[in-house]
């Protein structure tokens, strides 16, 4: 297929993905076709899917394994949890103005540091300073002491259960092990209305379409050839002018506020934040659904975290406790036969059909004459 | 005699109490074409690795630049910093982005400015293009301007990274062993090339192939490298007639003692 072609392919499969996502959907939802249920969770695939976006950027385009992106996932989650503890008011079980684990640690008045959570636009910015700093120190400090390959990953993965460690305690003032829930309302409206879970629904779908216009931008502009260039040939990027550390913290604090805002939209969507979303397996199962989607693919991520999860909601309620089995044995199913992923299966169908149909033509061709053929050969 | 463009004076690096280089001095002019041979281990490597920042000499000055009052110290800058004053390098394996076209790989190397927000916003100009479209036919790859760089063959791969390196215009280019895996034809091109760009750039060459060595080396100097210094320096001629070298590295065959 010529350039243009794949192209003009590309932009149809887009078009009538993200009409079915942010149009479709949500209307058979409001006729009642789609339930409520499946509405939120096809709301937080969603999610996923922006953090399965933020692991291809590292992994697929810069060649930068990262083990630790859940961390800025549920960063996100946190800060925009704040706000919407904040909006509970005096609804709690001890009908407190204050949190409900803050009144059962015996506090009296709010911690100094929850007041300003009540102001949504700073919630909203503190989903993308909190994570982007975090990412922009440990970046800073990985990347200029040329820390590589699986070193970074480990440490990476090292940087989330730390910080999982801290947020499980209760002296952090984030809610401990149960972190936040039982949330009320989001600008003035209740979380139980449906209409309020189909705006935000709404809202995912649009950040996702956002995220992959960004990428795809990014991946086409000299900033994206330099960053498949240190995947694909760091030494080459140093020694041609290129500052590679600058490059790699640039994509890795993007690539952190793209989880980010993913977990800023998880949280009201799920009802609940915690600290198990950042522990450290959270992170390998998004860099799972990135490999089965097909790294190093915009599409990728979005349809791997998507059906790996649609398969996860299915297998753990028919088969509980077979279902890490089943993903781990996905996950190397790919790697052996599909490293592409899912994406590269209609390639791959084609490819596979050509070959039979040669095999058949050729047979065809090399059997006995036909009597009509011989016919209209002499 | 004018200052030097790159002085190299009693610079020493090992690695693991191997003595690498030792007490090297070098002196490169502006556009001269330097040749530099040596046998296997006698630090040619670790020489150009010195020069681009990627190792650290334990002693020793590296300066670059003509003008004695800002020239510039070569060990307090890293790799990319050397680059962008001017010193391109093609390694010995030929390094190209092998998911890139040809053609993105010469625009990634064109020169201009490297930073992370230019780039976000960087348009070719049509002065850039016909700069591209020029070298691609200098290093015959204009047909394949379109290919994965990973599918060229070896030769055509070598090519590609020299053309990568005259995209970045610099004033030093250092060449390790250019025509490895080459045609006898395709060296001859490159010798060609080589001689074409001293004058208007200086070349530091390291080469084993002699008879490549002979036609680039024509008019200029060669240096021979042996256990990391230099064991003497001069006209090919005179270097090939020398009784050390001979004994070292030339005669070795001949005389199949070593």
């Amino acid at each position: 297929m010529s350039a243009p072609t794949v192209r003009r392919y590309e932009l149809i499969a887009v078009t009538v993905i993200a009409l079915l996502l942010i149009v479709v959907v949500p209307l058979l939802n409001a006729n009642g076709v789609i339930s409520h249920f499946d509405l939120s969770r096809y709301g937080k695939y969603l999610c996923y899917a922006l953090l399965a976006i933020s692991v291809d950027l590292l992994w697929g385009y810069t060649g930068l394994l990262s083990l630790g992106q859940a961390l800025f996932f549920t960063l996100g989650g946190y800060m925009h949890g704040m706000y919407l503890m904040r909006m509970i008011g005096e609804l709690g079980q001890y009908k407190k103005p204050i949190p409900d684990f803050l009144v059962f640690l015996g506090w009296e008045r709010l911690p100094a540091f929850w007041e300003p959570f009540a102001s949504f636009p700073f919630a909203m910015a503190m989903v993308i300073l909190v994570p982007g700093l975090v990412a922009y120190v440990f970046g800073y400090l990985a990347f200029r002491s040329r820390i590589k390959g699986v070193y970074f990953s480990i440490l990476t993965q090292a940087l989330t259960y730390a910080a999982s460690i801290m947020f499980f305690r209760n002296n952090l003032l984030l809610g401990g092990n149960n972190g936040f829930t039982d949330f009320k309302f989001i600008l003035g409206h209740s979380l139980a209305d449906p209409a309020t879970s189909r705006w935000l629904y709404i809202a995912t779908a649009v950040a996702v379409l956002l995220a992959f216009l960004f990428c795809r931008w990014l991946s086409k502009t000299k900033f994206g050839l330099v960053q498949q260039a240190i995947r694909d040939g760091e030494n080459r990027v140093l020694f041609s002018g290129y500052a590679t550390a600058h490059f790699k913290l640039f994509i890795f604090v993007v690539a952190a506020l793209l989880a980010a805002i993913g977990g800023a939209l998880y949280t009201p969507q799920v009802g609940i934040i915690n600290p198990g979303e950042m522990q450290a397996d959270k992170s390998l199962e998004a860099v799972v659904w990135v490999a089965v989607g097909g790294r190093g693919t915009l599409l990728g991520p979005i349809i791997g975290a998507f059906s790996i999860n649609y398969l996860k909601s299915w297998a753990t309620t028919a088969f509980p406790d077979l279902w890490l089995l089943i993903l781990g044995g996905l996950f190397v199913l790919v790697v052996l036969f599909l490293p592409g992923g899912i994406v590269s299966l209609p390639a791959r169908l084609k490819a596979a059909w050509q070959k039979l149909a040669a095999r058949s033509a050729r047979k065809d061709r090399d059997s006995p004459p036909a009597p009509d053929s011989a016919s209209a050969k002499s | 005699m004018p200052h030097p463009l790159l002085s190299v004076e009693d610079v020493s690096k090992s690695y693991d109490g191997f003595k690498a280089i030792t007490n090297l001095n070098f002196y490169l002019y502006e556009g001269e074409l330097r040749t530099v041979i040596g046998p296997n281990g006698a630090g040619k490597s670790t020489f150009f690795d010195l020069i681009t920042g990627r190792a650290k000499p334990d002693k020793g000055k590296l300066d670059f630049g003509t003008d004695p009052a800002a020239s510039h110290d070569l060990t307090e800058l890293n790799e990319y910093e050397i680059n962008r004053l001017g010193i391109g390098r093609k390694f010995q394996t030929p390094s190209v982005y092998t998911e890139h076209t040809v053609w993105d790989n010469l625009v990634l190397s064109l020169k201009g400015p490297r930073g992370v927000f230019a780039s976000l916003f960087h348009r070719l100009t049509s002065t850039d293009r016909d700069r591209l479209d020029d070298i691609l036919k200098t290093v015959r790859l204009d047909a394949k301007r379109d290919w994965k760089a990973g599918l060229l063959a070896h030769g055509e791969k070598q090519w590609l990274e020299i053309g990568m390196l005259l995209a970045q215009d610099p004033k030093v280019l250092l060449v390790d062993e250019p025509a490895a895996g080459m045609s006898d034809d395709e060296t001859d091109r490159t010798g060609d090339l080589l001689l074409s760009l001293a004058g208007k750039h200086s070349l530091i060459v390291i080469e084993h192939d002699m008879a490549f060595v002979k036609q680039i080396a024509a008019n200029g100097v060669v240096t021979v490298l042996h256990q990391g210094t230099v064991l003497c320096e001069g006209k090919f001629d005179e270097v090939q007639s020398d009784e050390k070298v001979r004994e070292v590295y030339l005669g070795r065959g001949k005389h199949g003692t070593r």
